[in-house]
């Protein structure tokens, strides 16, 4: 997927000029942030099983090499085959080599953010093999021909009236309204695509070292479908998404749907070992696993390491404030809200993505529902600052930090700067004490206004305030 | 260099160290995290679970009366009598009960399927099936209602128990398994949900108290 988040800032004011995206983005706090809200109790053990979570992750993490080369072995042992991608690129070819040695002329796949990354369907596609999205959010948009705006919610900005129009014009049927109606002709549309399909591609939530499986979870089967009809299955994820035993993955699913959408469990855990064999009837004959690197390996050992926790729940979008008024789309890249916020600018390059980590008021809602509790608002701030050091700030936010440290450092000089700042901005303020405008801050003033200070800093009211209350004490 | 050798070698030189030893321990250990309270009675925390992801529960005393039970449930609602069943029941009397079930793997065409289950989960009201020769996955997938037959003596309390009743059990994992949790769903639209997405619009668990 090509990287727009250079353009964040101007694609967020229009995101918050649009009427529709706004309603969808209230519907999606109230079902995702309540959904989780009313499970997460359910865990008897929230913190502890936090803690754990995020212990089996780092488990991995220090010794990741070994890890994958644990599963490698056994996932090779039970017939599947690895391959190892450095870049979208890598991934692009592999799979294309896939499908032209099994023959493949149409593939069916279910929702893969990786496979987002690489831009695998135009990829294909170029090669002359058809390719059929089948998770009913990504089946919507390949018709629309637009990207997800959410990791687990992927067509969250599009309403039901602009989705039976598109199914109305695409599928040349009867236009319909009900959603019921909606998912059915989708279900009618699909299901022989699935039995058609040469292969499945899929992503993989997790990767089990100790059984060489791949763990896949969805809620409308069509993860199922890609993984037991077609001959051929390709399973492409992270290198960061190995979990030791099947114990440790049954923590992480404690978590992952309840932070996910609200639900206890999602519908199918589907964990795949394997070809199938010579008496079964379904299966794949061939099972290929692609580990993708893609930049993930350069988290490593450093500050951003914890960032590669993340098991891709979404929690920490749903409930971020920025998320929740401009949507998924303005960020750029594949990944949104605050995880995107440290993935995209670490994976393509702090220089593509400068306004990225700034967009958070690091109130901390993030890290206080992340489920493997990635300190979000720390690597926030530890961007902005590699940014502030490698001066990518411009002049006058440079100039204006060091100004304030400068003042910070020197109390009387501040409590001075402020008595008369506050001063004249109470005057500006006049009758209404509203600053419509404040010079250097239009970015800010252009869509609220300012309320004016009230003519004293706090700390003169502060000195006098302490000074009535003792001349009080001396005198009583 | 290949391009394992170069992803490896980038992640060894960043962690800049190599404990192969600390791996096999907890292999071999493979701990249990925190683990939810142990329920009393674990049948009826099945069914509440169950009931709450959209599965309709059927009770039977015996194998030999699942046709009737079934057959009830069809007629009740109109849906038809024709299906699919694992090898397993091939041999129950379900023409007699006014069904046509065959034992054969489910087609895109099939409406009904009838499978047993590993094992089911308490906590969550989760049914975890094995794929084999004799238990095909696509009967619990391809049909618009999905029977399983479960032992209630089957019923284990969390996801963990299964592991240690598929350890004892089976040589090694099968090509799939799958945990089905009610009928398949999607809230894409609207953030609504829906069932009946691509898999079952009916997952119904009929347990057999043994
Ligand atoms: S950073 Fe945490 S909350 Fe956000 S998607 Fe990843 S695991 Fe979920």
């Amino acid at each position: 997927m090509q990287v727009a988040s250079i353009h964040f800032k101007r694609n967020a004011t229009a995101k918050l000029n649009d009427e529709n995206l706004q309603q969808a983005l209230a519907r999606l706090q109230t079902r995702f942030v309540g959904g989780r809200a009313a499970v997460i109790g359910e865990i008897a053990e929230l913190e502890e099983t936090r803690t754990a979570a995020a212990a089996i992750r780092d488990r991995v993490l220090q010794n990741l090499d070994q890890w994958l080369s644990h599963f490698e072995q056994q996932a090779t042992a039970r017939g599947a085959t690895v391959h190892w991608a450095e870049s979208g690129a890598d991934v692009n070819r592999i799979v294309a080599e896939i499908a032209v040695r099994h023959d493949v002329r149409k593939a069916a796949k279910s929702k893969s953010m990786v496979s987002e990354e690489c831009g695998l369907n135009e990829a294909l596609e170029a090669q002359g093999i058809e390719v059929i999205e089948t998770d009913l959010g990504e089946y919507i948009l390949q018709l629309a021909h637009e990207a997800p705006s959410h990791i687990v919610a992927p067509v969250v900005h599009k309403n039901r009236e602009e989705i039976s129009d598109l199914f109305a014009e695409k599928h040349r049927l009867p236009r319909k309204t009900g959603i019921s109606e909606l998912c059915r002709e989708a279900r009618e549309i699909l299901r022989p695509q699935f039995l058609a399909a040469d292969m499945g591609i899929s992503g993989a939530n997790f990767l089990i070292a100790e059984t060489g499986s791949a763990l896949i979870v969805t809620n409308e089967g069509n993860g199922r479908l890609v993984t037991t009809l077609p001959r051929v299955h390709v399973a492409i994820t992270g290198i960061e998404k190995v979990v030791p035993t099947l114990e440790d993955v049954s923590t992480l699913l404690r978590l992952l749907p309840r932070s996910a959408t609200g639900q206890s469990i999602t519908n199918y855990v589907s964990i795949l070992t394997g070809n199938k064999g010579a008496a079964d009837h379904d299966g794949p004959e061939h099972f290929h696993i692609i580990l993708v690197d893609n930049g993930r390996s350069s988290l490593l050992g450093g500050e951003m390491q914890p960032m590669l926790r993340c098991i891709r729940c979404g929690a920490c979008m749903n409930h971020c404030p920025v998320y929740q008024n401009i949507g998924g789309h303005a960020y750029g890249w594949v990944y949104p809200g605050p995880m995107g916020s440290i993935l995209t600018p670490t994976f393509v390059g702090l220089e593509n993505a400068p306004d990225l980590p700034n967009a958070s008021t690091l109130c901390g809602a993030c890290a206080a529902v992340c489920p493997v509790k990635i300190p979000l608002p720390d690597l926030l701030r530890q961007l902005r600052e590699k940014q502030m050091a490698l001066g990518m700030k411009p002049w006058p936010e440079r100039a204006a930090l060091k100004l304030w440290s400068w003042l910070a450092l020197h109390p009387a000089a501040y409590a001075l700067t402020t008595k008369i700042a506050v001063r004249a901005l109470f005057l500006a303020g006049g009758t209404e004490g509203l600053l419509h405008r404040l010079p250097g801050a239009s970015g800010w003033t252009d869509g609220r206004d300012f309320p004016a200070p009230q003519g004293k800093t706090f700390r003169e009211r502060y000195n006098r305030a302490f000074r009535e209350n003792r001349h009080g004490e001396k005198r009583a | 260099m290949s391009a394992r050798d170069r992803i490896l070698g980038r992640i060894s030189r960043a962690l800049q160290h190599s404990q192969p030893a600390a791996i096999e321990a907890h292999l071999a250990a493979h701990p249990r995290g925190p683990l939810p309270p142990r329920p009393h009675d674990l049948i009826a925390r099945f069914k509440e679970r169950a009931l709450l992801l959209s599965s309709d529960i059927l009770h039977a005393d015996s194998l030999a009366q699942v046709p009737a039970v079934l057959a009830a449930y069809l007629r009740e609602r109109g849906l038809p009598a024709q299906g699919v069943c694992w090898p397993a029941f091939a041999r129950l009397e379900w023409s007699s009960a006014g069904l046509q079930i065959q034992a054969r793997p489910a087609h895109g065409q099939d409406l009904v399927g009838i499978t047993g289950a590993f094992c089911a989960i308490a906590e969550t009201g989760t049914l975890m099936t094995l794929s084999g020769a004799e238990t095909q996955a696509s009967a619990s997938l391809l049909p618009e209602t999905h029977f399983a037959i479960v032992q209630t003596a089957r019923i284990v309390a969390t996801m963990e128990d299964s592991w240690d009743l598929l350890r004892k059990e089976q040589q090694r994992l099968p090509r799939a398994i799958n945990f089905i949790s009610g009928p398949s769903r999607t809230a894409d639209i609207e953030q609504t949900v829906t069932l009946g997405a691509h898999g079952p619009y009916r997952v119904v668990v009929v347990l057999l108290s043994s």
